[in-house]
């Protein structure tokens, strides 16, 4: 197929139909210019055009919201005057092409956003997804993401405090890089996006221009300059974390200074995106003129700078009076600002050239009006997923060997390795580390803190889509009752594949479903985030992959819960609200067993109790260990205690969980996965007081003690006992092992 | 007393700085393209990634004209400390023997380390004893110190080190462990890990705080 037999508007991804809608709201065909900008903003990324009728379910009111979806960032309430932004971002195909620069203006992106609301950064994490490390595509992917996000947080100065990898052969095609970021701010420093005041001035500042990351508009270009030169364009951006430390300080500087009506921060589709939906949300206009923009290189076409991608760039509304100090703070910074347009109270985004108009087109026909989209969901007759082979080694009936093997497995190995190579401690806010604790802590200045944790299990919203979905939120949750936060507002990454195809529409309207009755259940409001399709390049869709970054507030950081046993002869609670399951589990596959069709139903309010419950506990100081139950089950989640404080553990499983657990199988009572179980330790007499509230299916028991150096599990037909060292050795190892194995190639 | 801490395009551990300074004293952040110390009584030299490491670690923020006279400050026996990129940009501006090279792993590695104090007798460690382990996290790609062995030598026979990496804690390769070093004149001071993210028991150890707590009774011994 040769490009010049394929009208341009398909070539750029748009609709017979879309393309007649944009003549009709236009009066006239549109230009190269006019077609560009809309191709972009009428595409998935920028429109949502699949997604935004089912994201229109998200409860998005809550008690502690400050800013709501439609920003750069979402912000909740902190008390003491402070706010907290945050979002998270995929990176996920610019991280498949070049996956350290990739994963590095991932972070890049998600920075800007945060400080384009007025806030400082003060964290960021990640949930990468990868194929399995067995494969040398994967392990380059691994390193270099790992080595992108370091590059770039490390150098601005922003610590990464959290994240989570799986790897599973589902995305050995589609790797995941999402980043997501916090920002504190004074509630009057938040900033809103709205262009507003005909008369002022439209001030760029940043990096210089170039024809990096022009992707899918190239088209036009090749059309023009013949396919070679369009070869020779990047379409992945490169990051320099140096300029965007400069960018933040001056920014955030600017605000502080009152020198700003709004601020935007340009990411996908540049100029256009950014300049319209100032526009848009100010319901006025804006003149840009393009030959007033500083370029990296000499000859760019219009349509070039309007749709360029360049990193590390802001654009600002300033009144005339204040343009100068805006100059002279963005010099001091050595950052390159230019006027280059006006407010206008036209409705029309105007691109001029040496005066001259070469594109016009209304603003709410470029930001509202692209069709949205029904989906046409259908929920497949047979298995997508093809399964994976066995990798276990140890047989089914060696419980004692199995134990050792999930903890050195991919996925629950642990990930000392990568966070070593990510700074989690500048700024002097960290009160628990990676790995101290099942979520990152942040001191806040009057003595409380907010915690902070991202999750999404693929495996298990590919078994169910609703049910797992509603797991990944309450898994999140679970992560900040065990350092004692209670949840304010919750961000997301839906990470799916073809939209258009019924089977991946249904994973996507039932994990969407899920998703809000789990913040419903929760009284946790969404306050923003981002949607990423079409993830199925190869051999078919990722696993759907809806990635939950939830934020909670604890009210004393000296308080905050940490994962590991601290004192010999604690008593160790269990806490259950829903009996564990193998199927989708860690073990499950990897003993190569087939995905169920559905995750067991569980009971919303007995789950909410527990955490609640586990919440209280810790703020009261009741405990001196917390650690949730997840992968791996409830003998990977009693070695990661004793591991984390380097002491033993004596339990008795016949004590735990009540009826329910009892009649299943032994592998199932230890390995066994699924929401609301918590591993507690503390003082007997201070366990003993652990009470489930009247009326909920809910069970605490006391079922042994910390001490000595073995993890004991006694059952109904015996005793299992490792030493600590045989379950540190792999655990420490299984991913270390496997990026230095890259490191050797 | 008060610290003036410096601050570079690029810089990131200066307000981490000022506040472990402040837990002891008054601290000021100073401003690269300024050539006025505001009568500081000590300089803090903090870590990050002045100019974004461009050309060379330290290479370019060792021009700027705040630097000239911290070099002034330094040779009429101002107490200086440099921190991580600190330590690179003193070397680099000569006031410390040796250089930072990438470390053995040639990965960026942040990780708590144990510091064994070699002596307790300078501006910098006197609130400490011989022999102290202090707990203090290091983060860094290029903390691996060098120096040829005629300078090395010298510096080990001039007691200039003050600070090695405990038995097994030298992960980036460097030479004889050492961690931390002394100018000989004894008031400049360069050390890879951050004494200023060990200040605060909620955040980790406190015993980053004893360097600084030195460098004050130091000055106030002088008065």
């Amino acid at each position: 197929m040769s490009d010049a037999t394929v009208p341009a508007h398909r070539a750029l991804g748009l609709t017979d139909a879309e393309y007649d809608l944009i003549i009709d709201k236009l009066g006239r065909e549109p230009n190269a210019v006019e077609l560009s900008m809309f191709s972009l903003m009428w595409s998935e990324h920028c429109a949502y055009k699949h997604s935004k009728k089912l994201l229109g379910q998200l409860p998005t009111e809550g008690p502690y919201l400050l800013m709501g979806p439609g920003e750069n960032a979402g912000a909740v309430d902190v008390g003491d005057g402070l706010a907290i932004a945050f979002k998270v971002e995929s990176h996920n195909h610019p991280s498949a092409v070049e996956p350290f620069q990739g994963a590095a203006t991932g972070v890049g992106g998600i920075l800007r956003d945060i400080f384009a609301v007025g806030a400082r950064p003060i964290a960021v994490l990640d949930s990468l997804r990868f194929g399995e490390p067995d494969g040398q595509r994967s392990r380059y992917l691994l390193e270099h993401a790992v080595g992108g996000i370091g590059h770039y947080g490390n150098s601005i100065g922003v610590p990464t405090v959290g994240g989570e990898i799986y790897f599973e052969p589902a995305y050995e095609q589609n790797c995941l890089v999402n980043a997501m970021a916090l920002g504190i701010a004074p509630h009057d420093r938040l900033t809103r996006a709205a262009a507003t005041g005909p008369g002022n001035v439209l001030v760029l500042f940043g990096a210089l221009t170039g024809r990096d990351g022009i992707g899918g508009a190239s088209v036009l270009a090749s059309a023009e300059l013949g396919e070679d030169d369009a070869d020779k364009r990047p379409t992945v951006q490169i990051g320099d974390p140096f300029a965007e430390k400069k960018l933040l300080e001056c920014s955030l500087e600017l605000l502080d200074s009152e020198l700003l009506v709004s601020l935007q921060d340009l990411g996908a589709a540049g100029l256009t995106s950014s300049s319209s939906e100032m526009a848009s949300k100010g319901g006025l206009g804006l003149d840009i003129h393009v030959d007033r923009v500083p370029l990296r290189e000499p000859g760019m076409e219009p349509f070039e700078i309007m749709v360029s991608e360049s990193q590390e760039r802001m654009l600002c509304v300033v009144e005339p009076s204040k343009v100068d100090a805006v100059l002279a703070v963005c010099e001091k910074w050595e950052t390159t600002a230019t006027a280059i347009g006006e407010v206008t109270d036209s409705g029309h985004l105007r691109v001029l050239q040496g005066g001259e108009v070469v594109g016009d087109m209304p603003v709410p026909a470029l930001v509202d009006d692209c069709p949205l989209y029904d989906l046409a969901p259908e929920k497949p007759s047979a298995p997508i997923y093809p399964t994976a082979p066995r990798a276990l080694k140890a047989s089914d009936d060696d419980l004692r060997a199995t134990l050792p093997e999930l903890l050195g497995s991919a996925n629950i190995a642990s990930r000392l390795p990568v966070f070593e190579q990510y700074d989690w401690l500048v700024q002097s806010r960290t009160v628990r580390r990676p790995e101290e604790a099942d979520a990152a802590v942040l001191l806040l200045p009057d003595g409380a803190a907010i915690a902070v944790s991202i999750d999404g299990s693929g495996r298990r919203v590919a078994a169910d889509p609703y049910r797992g979905t509603v797991e990944a939120v309450f898994e999140c949750a679970a992560n900040l009752a065990c350092v004692g936060a209670e949840p304010l507002g919750l961000t997301n990454c839906l990470n799916f594949g073809n939209p258009e195809k019924p089977h991946v529409a249904w994973q996507l309207s039932e994990s969407v479903r899920g998703m809000a009755d789990a913040c419903r259940a929760l009284d946790t409001p969404v306050v923003g985030g981002n949607v990423s399709l079409y993830n199925e390049s190869g051999g078919g869709p990722i696993y759907p992959t809806p990635v939950v970054g939830m934020v909670g507030r604890l009210p004393e950081a000296a308080r905050a819960g940490r994962l590991g046993f601290a004192e010999s002869g604690d008593a160790i609670a269990v806490v259950r609200a829903a009996s564990p399951a193998l199927p989708a589990s860690e073990l499950a596959k990897l003993r190569g067993e087939q995905l169920p069709d559905g995750l067991p139903e569980r009971d919303q309010s007995a789950l909410r109790a527990a955490l609640e419950l586990v919440r209280d506990a810790v703020r009261r100081g009741d405990l001196r260990s917390a650690h949730d139950v997840a992968e791996g089950g409830l003998a990977v989640a009693l070695s990661e205690a004793a591991l984390a404080g380097g002491l033993g553990a004596q339990i008795d499983l016949r004590k735990v969980g009540g009826s329910t657990c009892q009649d299943k199988p032994l592998d199932e009572q230890l390995f066994g996965e699924g929401p609301g179980t918590f591993v507690l330790s503390g003082q007997r007499e201070l366990l003993e007081q652990l009470t489930a509230p009247e009326g909920v299916a809910l069970s605490v028991a006391i079922v042994g003690e910390v001490g000595g150096d073995t993890v004991e599990i006694a059952h109904a037909g015996g005793t299992l006992s490792w030493s600590l060292a045989e379950l540190a050795e792999p655990r420490s190892r299984g991913l270390a092992d496997r990026l230095h194995d890259v490191q050797a190639a | 007393m008060k610290f003036g801490i410096l601050r570079f395009p690029g810089t990131c551990d200066e307000v981490d700085a000022q506040l472990a300074c402040e837990r002891v004293a008054n601290a000021e952040i100073l401003w690269h393209g300024d050539r006025d110390l505001k009568g500081v009584d000590a300089i803090v030299v903090p870590g990050g990634f002045s100019y974004g490491d461009y050309l060379r670690v330290g290479a370019i923020a060792r021009f700027s004209p705040l630097m000239e006279s911290v070099i002034d400050f330094a040779k009429q026996g101002g107490p200086v400390l440099g921190i991580c990129n600190g330590f690179q940009i003193l070397c680099e501006a000569g006031l410390l023997p040796g250089a930072l090279l990438p470390n053995k792993t040639l990965r960026f590695v942040c990780r708590q380390v144990d510091l064994v104090v070699e002596r307790s007798d300078t501006a910098f460690t006197n609130a400490c004893e011989t022999g102290d382990l202090l707990s203090i996290p290091a983060k860094h790609t290029t903390g691996c110190w060098y120096a040829p062995q005629a300078l090395h030598e010298q510096v080990e026979a001039n007691g200039q080190v003050l600070l090695r990496y405990a038995a097994g804690g030298n992960f980036n390769g460097s030479l004889a462990d050492v961690a931390g070093v002394m100018n000989e004149a004894g008031n400049v001071f360069g050390l890879m890990p951050h004494p200023e993210h060990a200040v605060d028991p909620l955040t980790g150890s406190t015993d980053g705080l004893k360097l600084f707590a030195s460098i004050r009774d130091s000055l106030a011994a002088h008065v």
